[in-house]
């Protein structure tokens, strides 16, 4: 291995390629230490979802964060293409929320209007539909949908593909991948940073951790502090059909491929080898109250997966004070964010400060006494 | 590309095959009465719309996926004819709510 | 017409209705408890004894002897008070051994004390160029149609590969009056070096004198091509020639039908997917599962029998099944197991049975080029990837079947990975300087066979299960 990079990121999952893959277009030397095979990975367990309504209450700047990364994700989409050739099937034409029966529609309209008064926020431009409304866009729904929630600024992704992309562009960057070499220490000597892993120890000027639920156990190693908070997640998918959902919806979305990907549960169990057919069977019953067309399809596979979640929700950027040039970035929404992790986070590491006034906000600072301890608040 | 043994003396059954009247035989599957008859049985793939006929005729392989009274994806090989049923060969994806 | 299982809970409950499902569940009920016996099939018999109870094939001598010993046991079992299934698949079972299964369009759950899986085998994915082609099947496909509806290939015929059921296959058709133009043998000649030391073990076994009258039959009759080294299918939306190469010729035949086979592999989707710890078997090259002398998997409670547990072939599976019953009996209803065969006379049965297996093992070891394809040739049948799509996917950083999912949809299609589990896991493994126990296998999990949505979402809920879900 080589031993004098720029930066070294930890962990090749979606936000650490994102950010790798950033930092390699700026023309900086990377390294990219990934796990193996068996990794509870988020960019395979995903619902790739590039979303903005719903997010962000109770965090104003969270809200202008994901404005921003959704209007970026054209360029990046643009960018991959042109480097790799693949096409990651950005698709923004507009969301669905979904409601059944009234009570759901209520509760949805509440939060609709809560986020609409929250100060600082940023406009999502999201309206509360009724079922005949929502029959213009999706004339397949089924008479159980009472209306639903509708935000011209979401859309969705292929995952796999972008993930497929940012590593295939590592080769044109020169980033080096360097998978089953998990991270257990890390310490700074010397002016640099040295990372030991099972196959050796690797050095480097900068580091960025981007492990995911990892970070937690990392943060700690270089001054720096990510509390999160995982929750297990199951996915339910058919095989592939002909196209007949023109807009993606919050729990059902139809992949560029035909399949339909219905989604998800919010679990506390967090072992991901393991399945709770009854809750795929809530999933399922909704998704076919909403489509009856649905109920023919065949599932041809179920999954669970463990979610990156930072303990209240939002995501986690930060830098270190006691070891300058060390990074932190984790948060939940790993794809509708890979715009702002290529391009922004990317930018600030490489320029080896994060900007106070375009991701303050985010600094793990904010979770109280423990995190002020360790963290900046730059 | 297969003919049926003389010794075979099964009660005969009609299927449709997308309209057309086939003769199978009682106990056959839907796969082995298509590639006992003179249709043209090949079914195009979801992914590149590459032709198809059946492969293991064991249902592992789901190359021999037809749609049956109306209802797409199925294995074919794995169900056994009844008198009437109507199979369509498939084209591509299955359309939803067929 | 099938029913759903009477009961929510069994005794035991095997899956599979081949020779050790049979076994099994008969031995199993006479002990006294309470069976359930689930297979997908329309009628008993597995692979092996395909349409036991049904063929139309009503000249005895033409399907053999071996084939009508599964009539005996089918008899035997439904003389017992085991409830026998068909038609029914299962496509969930965990480690607390519920059991999903659908029955005609709906969903079960059993909760068994024992499970017993008997999901035998499959045919090892034979990843050629052209194999996809319309009128290129497997050979245990035509010997299905020929057991179970009488057809025999009627254009153009050609087999090829290696292994005791290519043969067997092969005197079939012949007897049944079908064409066959030509065998091509893929049996690389360094097999019958390597296989001598086990010669004598073959050649005390039962399967030696059937085996050798058997290719004399059919040499008879057809012209067999020894030694062959390369294979392809080729045409235009059908197969029309098949080309290969023996000793240094090359030559293009045309055909209608192409009938592969290079030996039979376990079925572990079901077995994985329940979270059974698998090794690599460097000699037969599959997966198989670590198991006790009875058959006992690193699940506790479910043990599995016949050719699931490693290729053993009917005999031994059929005393595999008895093995894993009787073990079974032991736990749940001891006093109950004096009334069965002694383990030690099953265990010697079981020796008997398996003798000459490594000869048969060594000798019809396929070949590295017939396993491990390059270029254009597809290995992923359902989202059709090639090999040369596999090794860009390695280039970029793929380690093992898992990360290639991500990169290329493999084993994501409706077979879940059945036809070409083993050649990606074999081919990253060359591409890596690894071995395959190194690779690994894909991550399997519920359901191993397709369910529609709705019977999904018909499945009983809590309130618990709503609350996971709606979050508002």
């Amino acid at each position: 291995m080589r031993t004098d990079y720029d930066v070294a990121v930890v962990g090749g999952g979606l936000l650490g390629s994102a950010i790798a893959w950033g930092l390699g277009r700026l023309g900086k030397s990377v390294a990219v230490l990934d796990e193996g095979d068996i990794s509870k990975r988020a960019s395979r367990a995903n619902f790739a979802l590039v979303w903005v309504q719903s997010k962000g209450l109770g965090m104003p700047a969270y809200t202008v964060w994901t404005v921003q990364a959704s209007q970026a994700w054209g360029r990046l989409a643009s960018e991959l293409k042109q480097q790799t050739g693949l096409d990651v099937a950005l698709q923004q034409n507009g969301g669905f929320h979904l409601t059944l029966g009234e009570d759901e529609f209520g509760q949805r309209t509440d939060l609709v209007k809560r986020m609409h008064n929250q100060t600082g926020a940023a406009d999502y431009k999201m309206e509360m539909l009724s079922a005949s409304e929502v029959k213009k866009s999706l004339p397949l729904i089924g008479p159980e949908v009472s209306g639903g929630s509708f935000c011209p600024l979401d859309g969705h992704v292929n995952s796999l593909r972008t993930f497929r992309a940012f590593h295939t562009g590592f080769k044109e960057f020169g980033i080096e991948y360097f998978p089953e070499r998990p991270v257990s220490a890390i310490s700074k000597s010397g002016g640099e940073f040295r990372l030991t892993t099972p196959k050796g120890e690797l050095r480097a000027a900068k580091i960025v951790l981007a492990a995911g639920n990892a970070n937690q156990t990392l943060a700690p190693m270089v001054g720096l502090y990510a509390p999160m908070g995982p929750t297990r997640g199951q996915i339910v998918v058919t095989e592939r059909t002909m196209p007949f959902l023109p807009h993606p919806l919050t729990t059902i979305r139809q992949t560029d491929e035909g399949t339909v990907m219905i989604g998800d549960s919010k679990e506390d169990e967090l072992d991901d080898r393991t399945l709770k057919h009854s809750i795929s069977a809530v999933m399922t019953d909704r998704a076919q109250r909403m489509f009856p067309h649905l109920a023919r399809l065949n599932v041809v596979r179920s999954w669970a997966g463990i979610r990156v979640m930072p303990q209240d929700g939002f995501p986690i950027y930060d830098q270190s004070e006691t070891h300058p040039g060390a990074f932190v970035a984790c948060c939940h929404s790993g794809v509708t964010l890979a715009s702002n992790h290529a391009f922004e986070i990317a930018r600030m590491v490489a320029q080896g400060a994060l900007e106070a006034e375009l991701v303050g906000a985010f600094s793990a600072s904010r979770f109280g006494a423990a995190g002020a301890a360790n963290n900046s608040g730059y | 590309m297969f003919r049926r043994s003389e010794q075979d003396k099964r009660p005969p059954v009609q299927i449709f095959v997308d309209g057309v009247a086939v003769a199978a035989r009682q106990g056959d599957t839907v796969s082995a009465a298509l590639l006992a008859s003179s249709c043209d049985a090949r079914r195009s793939t979801a992914v590149s719309g590459a032709p198809r006929l059946p492969y293991c005729m064991m249902g592992v392989c789901f190359d021999c996926l037809v749609t049956i009274d109306g209802v797409g994806n199925r294995q074919g090989c794995l169900v056994p004819v009844a008198e009437g049923m109507q199979v369509e060969i498939q084209k591509g994806k299955r359309e939803i709510g067929k | 017409m099938t029913m759903a299982p009477k009961r929510e809970t069994y005794d035991v409950v095997v899956i599979g209705a081949g020779p050790a499902g049979l076994a099994a569940a008969a031995t199993s009920a006479e002990a006294g408890l309470s069976t359930l016996l689930l297979d997908e099939n329309i009628g008993p018999g597995g692979q092996v004894f395909r349409a036991i109870a049904s063929t139309p094939v009503t000249e005895r001598d033409q399907l053999g002897a071996d084939y009508w010993a599964g009539a005996d046991l089918v008899q035997a079992l439904r003389a017992s008070d085991a409830e026998i299934i068909h038609r029914a698949t299962v496509w969930s079972l965990d480690r607390n051994l519920e059991i999903a299964v659908s029955v005609g369009g709906a969903s079960a759950f059993v909760k068994a004390q024992r499970v017993i899986l008997a999901t035998g085998a499959l045919e090892r994915p034979f990843p050629i160029s052209g194999w996809t082609l319309p009128g290129v099947m497997t050979a245990g496909a035509a010997q299905t149609m020929l057991k179970s509806s009488a057809l025999v290939p009627d254009g153009r015929t050609v087999i090829a590969g290696q292994g005791p059921l290519l043969w067997l296959l092969a005197a079939q058709i012949l007897r049944l009056g079908g064409r066959i133009d030509r065998i091509l043998d893929t049996t690389a000649r360094s097999n019958y070096f390597a296989a001598l030391p086990h010669a004598f073990a073959f050649l005390t076994s039962p399967y030696f004198a059937k085996g050798l009258s058997m290719m004399r039959e059919v040499k008879a009759k057809v012209q067999v091509v020894s030694g062959v080294t390369e294979l392809s299918a080729s045409g235009d939306g059908r197969l029309t020639n098949v080309s290969y190469v023996a000793g240094s010729k090359r030559e293009t035949i045309p055909a209608d039908l192409l009938l592969l086979h290079q030996g039979v592999v376990p079925n572990v989707n079901l077995a994985m997917a329940a979270g059974i710890e698998h090794r690599w078997d460097e000699l037969q090259l599959c997966w198989s599962p670590v198991l006790d002398a009875s058959g006992n998997s690193t699940v506790a409670g479910i043990a599995i029998a016949g050719d699931g547990a490693g290729i053993g072939g009917a005999m031994a599976a059929v005393v595999r099944g008895r093995i894993a019953a009787r073990a079974a009996v032991e736990v749940l209803a001891p006093a109950a197991a004096a009334k069965l065969a002694p383990m030690a006379t099953l265990r010697a049965d079981l020796a008997k049975a398996e003798r000459g297996r490594v000869f048969l093992d060594t000798l019809f070891r396929p070949a590295p080029q017939f396993r491990i394809p390059a270029g254009d040739t597809i290995v992923c049948r359902c989202e059709e990837v090639t090999a040369k799509d596999i090794l860009d996917a390695v280039a970029i950083g793929a380690t093992g079947p898992n990360q290639l999912k991500a990169y290329r949809r493999t084993g994501m299609g409706p077979c879940q990975g059945r036809l070409c589990g083993l050649t990606v896991t074999e081919l990253m493994a060359q591409a890596r300087a690894k071995t395959p126990q190194e690779i690994g296998y894909y991550r399997l999990r519920a359901p191993v066979k397709p369910i529609t949505l709705a019977e999904l979402a018909a499945i009983p809920k809590s309130e618990a299960d709503v609350k996971a879900v709606v979050r508002g």
